[in-house]
């Protein structure tokens, strides 16, 4: 397969991956900042939208853009905005464009499906999302996600292609699977105990397994009332919860090895290490060893397992004899 | 004024036979259903976006180019002559190709004149006395077919570049046998969908010699250009990658294609860019599209480049009245296809002769293309010839002039009904080991009532064409 074209795959699923989780940040932060007044009364209004921009580090650029941070604003970045390249808007502008570059590579079906997306939200404003509620507007997004990602396992063939939308799907969901964590957990919210310290901080957890829709795994799981530190560990370490860190890393450890063929690769070595590393931590581990400074290396071990991910498979350098690997699969796809 | 010539009716407005079981499905068909069927037709084009990109029109804007669901129908011994008659000239070009870039024998003898062949603007000096494998140039070839009012076919131009529009021609067909099936299963009609296949045979023929299993390409400007849906189909139909010239590089004189695998040697591109924009080294400089160091592959033998650089040569318009001595001399053949009478401006005579006759005459730009940059006087307007004489005037040599032939009509479904619209016809041919004249090809159609442009461009459609593979009894095709 072309680089550009494994490179655009990639992208096509993580822009799409990246739309569905800027409406889960959106539904977390509206249900947060819905919370009574009686039970937050110390706080601002702006604070849970603050505190949403931050975990994507965009606060400073929506307050000199908008001179304001709260609902409509922040609303209005991560849904519509032309100048955020990771607004739902130009989330599905650029994986429909990627696709349409991409248009032998994939089903005519997936094509369709994220033309059919473009052309949806292509018309959504500040009216569209008066007229049916944020709330609507985030179900839409999320539809659109899963939509694409059923027409994809159910109609593209288990090619490199395949693999490379697998790629960016779950690098993309291991990365938000830590900022959405990010935006309700803080130091003082883990005790040693892990009971939610108070009703605001319950609501919080609570908003947060509702809008990644883990409410039911969690119950399922552990049998318990909401609590923190449970919480964190079905985010990070739970293999049965699709959005898990865990679940994130195992696949990418998987198609990455199924990628190599056999060869030993940096990019499966480092895929290998990050999975070995919360397959075998303990939630309470992380935390006396300080929950943000663990969130912080993960991130940075997913992008430079990004960045190896481009460099072993999407930036072929010239001049290079061609490889072994590549005359044997030259002869087969022209057998 | 010509009479018209109706595909559909004869002058006495009976239906011709070829015609005959298609008139019958209409007349059994109640209006809502056809309508129904048209509808089908439009939405599913545009669900699988088949569009084409507009120059002109903001960027990234996509239309769709409207389809009409009455075939165009030819008799089997009418394309028989037509087949033969392309094959031929076909041929023809070719064989010019190859002693323009070599011998030159057909200057030599006077028999096209020297001075517009090497000062041709598509003459590429750069080829030569270069061998091209199998001495093919023109690997795939449309040639713009129109039939007059007095019944004849005529060539209207060669195209040797990078012809496009096949893939409507597959398109099209395969929303036919969805929509109609009961018409395929009333005549016999021959099949174009073996096009994909033949190209890439005739493409893998041209890989340098000793190649046992060649790697194809298909090489696009990109997905800004207005005829990627056909580049990307054709891949897709042949199994090959698409390729960009960000792609392709080249080391030791071979090319090779980024892969995630690491590099991997091309031997043969079939390039939709033009001549100027494949190789910075070679041609255009500022060229971002292409690929430095190819057309070096190219010479050295380890990479195929179809069509060959330089075929503009035999296709310019300054070119085309020469064909038909073309085939004389290369064949020893009579032309089976007639040219249309062209003037050439930079004639004194034939000069004076189309000022005088503006109104009656269709002038060109020689090296226009896609309908603009020409006048057709009939339809032009007392201000539009006088302006286009002044363009004449300021360079006559660029300029040819024709008689306004009256495109031959066909029913085509409208607002009121099925009426008649001006059509014309681009078959496909491909050139290899063997000649394969694709039976049938790209109808276009004016769908403005009266207009002779069917660029689609500038407002045309397109229709399926049947080639049937055997005539009716009684039919006098």
């Amino acid at each position: 397969m072309l680089c550009r074209t494994a490179d655009d795959l990639y992208w096509v699923a993580r822009r799409v991956e990246r739309a569905e989780n800027t409406a889960r940040l959106l539904d977390v932060t509206q249900r947060i900042a819905m919370l009574p007044e009686r039970l937050d009364r110390g706080k601002a209004l702006s604070a849970p939208w603050r505190r949403a921009l931050d975990a994507l580090g965009a606060a400073a650029l929506v307050e000199a853009r908008y001179g304001r941070i709260d609902a409509e604003t922040t609303t209005d970045f991560l849904l519509l905005s032309r100048d955020n390249p990771s607004s739902v808007y130009n989330c599905f502008h650029t994986a429909r464009e990627n696709a349409r570059a991409q248009r032998v590579a994939i089903t005519a079906e997936m094509y369709e499906d994220l033309n059919t997306a473009w052309l949806e939200f292509r018309g959504l404003d500040a009216r569209v999302i008066r007229q049916e509620g944020t709330g609507a507007i985030i179900e839409r997004v999320k539809t659109r996600s899963a939509a694409f990602r059923g027409v994809t396992i159910g109609t593209l063939g288990r090619g490199e292609g395949y693999h490379f939308l697998r790629l960016g799907t779950f690098i993309e969901r291991a990365d938000w699977a830590i900022r959405l964590l990010d935006v309700v957990a803080s130091e003082d919210d883990l005790p040693d105990t892990g009971e939610a310290r108070d009703a605001t901080q319950y609501f919080q957890w609570s908003a947060l397994l509702q809008a990644l829709s883990a409410f039911e795994t969690y119950r399922r799981l552990y049998r318990d009332s909401v609590n923190p530190r449970t919480i964190a560990a079905l985010m990070l370490l739970q293999p049965d919860n699709p959005r898990s860190l865990q679940t994130c890393v195992d696949t990418l450890h998987n198609v990455l090895r199924t990628l190599a063929g056999g060869e030993s690769l940096e990019v499966v070595r480092q895929a290998g290490a990050l999975a070995a590393r919360s397959r075998y931590a303990l939630i309470d581990e992380i935390i006396h060893g300080g929950l943000e400074a663990w969130l912080q290396d993960t991130l940075d071990r997913l992008v430079r397992l990004g960045a190896e991910i481009h460099r072993q498979f999407m930036s072929a350098a010239e001049g290079h004899a061609p490889s072994s690997q590549a005359q044997s699969l030259q002869v087969q796809s022209q057998a | 004024m010509q009479p018209r010539y109706d595909e559909m009716h004869d002058a006495g407005g009976n239906v011709r036979p070829h015609y005959r079981a298609f008139d019958d499905w209409v007349r059994h068909t109640p209006a809502p259903m056809l309508e129904h069927k048209r509808r089908e037709a439009e939405l599913s084009f545009h669900r699988v976006g088949i569009t084409f990109s507009v120059y002109g029109e903001e960027s990234g804007s996509e239309r769709l180019i409207p389809f009409d669901i009455a075939p165009r129908i030819v008799p089997a011994a009418e394309w028989a002559m037509l087949e033969a008659g392309l094959r031929q000239r076909v041929h023809a070009l070719n064989l010019f190709l190859g002693d323009v870039y070599g011998e030159q024998r057909i200057l030599k003898e006077g028999r096209v004149p020297k001075d517009m062949v090497l000062g041709n603007a598509q003459y590429r000096r750069e080829m030569q006395g270069l061998a091209v494998p199998g001495g093919i140039y023109s690997h795939v070839s449309g040639i713009d077919l129109v039939r007059a009012g007095d019944g004849e076919y005529y060539v209207l131009e060669d195209n040797l570049r990078v012809p496009s529009g096949v893939s409507y021609m597959l398109e099209n067909r395969r929303m036919m046998a969805r929509l109609v099936p009961e018409l395929f299963a009333r005549q016999q009609i021959a099949p174009v969908e073996r096009y994909p296949d033949f190209l890439l045979e005739i493409l893998r023929q041209a890989a340098p010699a000793g190649v046992d299993a060649p790697v194809v390409a298909v090489l696009t400007p990109g997905a800004a250009n207005s005829a990627y849906f056909e580049h990307a189909f054709l891949a897709q139909q042949m199994g090959v990658e698409l390729v960009e010239g960000a792609d392709l590089f080249v080391h030791g004189r071979m090319v090779y294609m980024r892969t995630t695998r690491g590099p991997q040697r091309v031997h043969v591109v079939y390039r939709r860019i033009d001549d100027d924009f494949l190789d910075p080294e070679a041609f255009r400089s500022d060229s971002l599209l292409g690929v430095p160091g190819m057309f070096d592959a190219y010479r050295a033998g380890n990479f195929t480049i179809a069509n060959a650089p330089g075929t503009g040569v035999a296709d310019d318009k300054s070119i085309y009245p020469f064909v038909p001595e073309m085939i004389r001399f290369y064949l020893s053949e009579e032309p089976i296809l007639h040219n249309v009478p062209t003037r050439q401006l930079r004639d004194p005579g034939d000069l004076k002769y189309t000022l005088e006759h503006l109104p009656e005459l269709v002038v060109k730009e020689v090296h226009g293309a896609g309908g603009y940059g020409m006048l057709v006087g009939p339809a032009s307007s007392k201000a539009e010839i006088e302006a286009f004489r002044e363009r004449i005037l300021a360079a006559p040599e660029k300029y040819i002039a024709q008689p306004t032939l009256s495109l031959s009509t066909c029913p085509t479904f409208v607002e009121s009904g099925l009426a008649p619209r001006h059509i014309d016809l681009r078959p496909y041919i491909l050139s290899g080991r063997r000649i394969h004249v694709m039976p049938g090809g790209l109808t276009r159609v004016a769908l403005r009532e009266g207009s002779l442009v069917v660029n689609s461009s500038q407002g045309g459609g397109t229709k399926d064409t049947w080639v049937l593979e055997a005539d009716a009894d009684g039919a006098n095709a």
